[in-house]
């Protein structure tokens, strides 16, 4: 139909969820550094306090800095809406506390940044939701794995450090069969490279605090649902599909039928657990989100450039990074990610962990740091870092070895990365 | 609240309230391819004020089994049957879109149950163009995104929900998506072939109030001049911001115009 269109990512990523403030005039999101709101009267704070009115009543619950993020968010994304939480982990376990009581379990990837690895696999242990761990690599091991007190299906849409690439087609196939939504940490592919709506996942969130901020300024993190899950046809759901106590014997799902689970998320989640966005983040994180689009890309090109570099150099192992033929999801990538597999990689120095200590404290342009998807490249070791927690085991299911170094290429001149590589390389090499 | 109409399976939201036989009812008929939640915040509003609320999931929607009905007339006749299970004798209907039709026809019908209707986002005739049909008929997808287009207002994409945090798009994508095959179909053609509007309109011996959004690219205000031209008694609202989805797009502005028709005098 001629002049049937939706935004454009562009458009969207600048716009969505903001008109200019209708009292100042305003074009910027403000920053609403408030906590509560005056009520007109006391007819409409009890009416706002009974969900008989949209708006906002204190700012852990919702604020208009924050809302227009997650609407933001929830427009890039595809979603039906969203909810901005103090962290990427608060927004995994926002998810997690939502669907799931004790008895409750989890079938997640084995490839998983080592915080949520600890979160699943030691800390929801101790509150009686177990975890079983399979590798990303065959979706049937997630069948496998499927339990009749299964609640959720998990995984990053790239694994961490190893770069598995989630067949999100599968695996959401696998859950829905089961009765059970799948859940995806997109954190490193950003809606710019990959909607995991489009492709199966029913929830998903990011870290904000990596490529949508991008300024490595703020901590932040976001859920976004895409409304399709349906709880009730489910029927393992009573958390959303039966009369809550906590929450004036509401039934969510009745109640708001495609939003049941944010209508929960945010009622029960904020109000008691807390770990809501402050305005100023949201407010940082959007001016992030305004240049996504050209910044992914720029990242995505010199990410290439220095895999390239990396290949074929005499002092590195292997590789890991699925644009590469040598990489086990190569296939999977082109089908998936046909964009790009981002900016974030791993690769293997000769010499194991001695060298790759050298190889990091030679480097001047890249920040060793506990960090990615910054506009300044980082570089950390993962094995005595991010995943230091982790058995050698469960190291080597995560696809991370002695010598494994995770880089997150930034937007600098990309022959000044190369160089700084290719001088640290040298320095490494000569270890002994 | 689980109802059987005819030996079918159907549902009525109430806000968590019994039928009281002491208070006044509203019934909320929701629009082609949606469902009871499309009232969320004004349906609850009621049954929290002193209302019996049932806000419909017409057959073959939300938590009702089918198949949909065919047309406006057996919605009517549906809504009576719900009214009749319940064993209210008299009840306001407000009805959005399709629901409109609905609630007009149903005071049309039953003269003697209808206290009042409001019809929000209303047009007669409520003709459907061939290409939205045609997408409908053959289940594809560019059905949903037209309805979802034309259903809101043009800024709604760049413009703040006012329920914090939620994408209006999104909302109405993931609802239809939920919709089985052909009922989405049957819908328009219910409303493009309803014939009987000016022949009710003169028929209604209750107050009627409309609602209607300005920047409506569904059902233009204009679309429901003639109506409110035959209708001399009726109230109109004309809310500035909102296109088709009112109770989303402007739900306090749509809620407040409830409020005011639908006070006991």
């Amino acid at each position: 139909m001629a002049g049937l269109k939706y935004p454009g990512f562009d458009t969207l990523a600048l716009h969505a969820g903001q008109s200019p403030d209708p009292t100042t005039g305003a074009r910027a999101v403000p920053i609403y550094q408030t906590t509560s709101y005056v009520f007109r009267d006391t007819a409409h704070a009890a009416s706002l306090f009974n969900m008989e009115r949209a708006g906002h009543v204190y700012s852990r619950i919702s604020n208009p800095t924050v809302a227009v993020f997650e609407e933001r968010m929830a427009a890039l994304e595809g979603g039906v809406g969203a909810i901005a939480t103090a962290s990427g982990q608060a927004a995994l376990h926002l998810a997690i506390a939502t669907l799931m009581d004790a008895g409750s379990h989890i079938v997640a990837s084995a490839a998983l940044y080592g915080g949520s690895h600890n979160l699943l696999g030691y800390t929801l242990k101790r509150f009686g939701i177990e975890t079983t761990f399979v590798s990303p690599r065959n979706p049937e091991d997630f069948r496998k794995a499927i339990k009749p007190s299964t609640r959720l299906l998990f995984g990053e849409t790239l694994g961490n450090p190893g770069l598995d690439v989630l067949d999100i087609p599968a695996v959401s196939a696998i859950a829905h069969e089961a009765g059970v939504p799948l859940l995806v940490d997109a954190t490193f592919t950003t809606p710019w490279l990959m909607k995991p709506f489009e492709l199966g996942a029913d929830l998903l969130y990011h870290s904000a605090t990596k490529f949508l901020g991008g300024h490595g300024i703020a901590i932040g993190g976001v859920i976004v649902d895409s409304g399709r899950f349906d709880w009730e046809k489910s029927g393992k759901f009573p958390q959303l599909t039966a009369p809550y106590a906590g929450f004036h014997n509401m039934d969510f799902e009745e109640e708001s039928g495609t939003r049941a689970f944010l209508l929960r998320a945010r009622r029960e989640g904020l109000r008691d657990f807390g770990a809501c966005m402050a305005p100023m983040t949201a407010f940082q994180i959007l001016q992030g989100i305004e240049t996504l689009h050209l910044r992914m890309p720029r990242h995505v090109e010199s990410t290439r450039k220095i895999v390239g570099f990396l290949a074929g150099h005499s002092s590195v192992q292997s590789v890991m990074f699925p644009e590469l033929e040598s990489h086990p999801d190569y296939k999977l990538a082109k089908q998936l990610l046909p964009k790009g597999c981002g900016a974030v990689f791993s690769f293997d120095i000769k010499g194991g962990r001695d060298a790759g200590r050298k190889f990091i404290e030679s480097l001047r342009v890249f920040s060793h740091l506990a960090n990615v998807g910054d506009a300044k490249s980082l570089v950390i070791h993962p094995a005595t870092t991010t995943h230091y927690r982790m058995s050698d085991e469960d190291l080597k299911k995560a696809g991370i070895g002695p010598g494994t170094v995770r880089l997150s290429i930034g937007l600098e001149d990309v022959d000044d990365l190369i160089q700084d590589l290719e001088r640290s390389l040298a320095v490494a090499s000569r270890v002994k | 609240m689980q109802l059987q109409i005819k030996g079918t399976a159907a549902f009525a939201y109430t806000a968590a309230h019994e039928i009281d036989p002491s208070q006044r009812t509203v019934v909320f008929v929701h629009g082609a391819g949606l469902d009871h939640s499309w009232w969320g915040l004004q349906s609850r509003y009621f049954g929290y004020h002193g209302f019996n609320v049932l806000a419909v999931d017409l057959p073959a929607h939300g938590r009702s089994e089918g198949p949909a009905l065919n047309s406006v007339g057996e919605m009517a006749d549906w809504i009576k049957k719900v009214l009749d299970e319940k064993k209210i004798k008299t009840s306001s209907v407000v009805g959005h879109s399709m629901g409109s039709l609905v609630a007009l026809e149903f005071a049309a019908r039953y003269p003697e149950s209808a206290e009042k209707i409001a019809l929000i986002g209303i047009a007669y005739p409520m003709k459907v163009g061939e290409a939205f049909l045609d997408a409908a008929r053959r289940n594809d997808t560019a059905a949903f995104d037209m309805e979802t287009i034309w259903g809101h207002a043009p800024q709604v994409p760049f413009a703040g929900n006012p329920n914090p945090g939620m994408w209006m798009y999104g909302d109405t994508l993931a609802r239809l998506g939920r919709l089985a095959p052909g009922v989405l179909h049957t819908d328009l053609v219910a409303c493009n072939t309803y014939a009987g509007g000016m022949e009710a309109a003169a028929k209604l011996t209750c107050p009627v109030q409309f609602i209607l959004g300005a920047r409506d690219m569904m059902t233009p205000p204009r679309g429901a001049e003639d109506l409110i031209r035959k209708i001399e008694k009726s109230k109109s609202t004309r809310i500035e911001i909102s296109g088709h989805s009112l109770m989303a797009e402007a739900p306090d502005a749509a809620l407040d115009a409830l409020i005011e028709f639908l006070r006991p005098a």
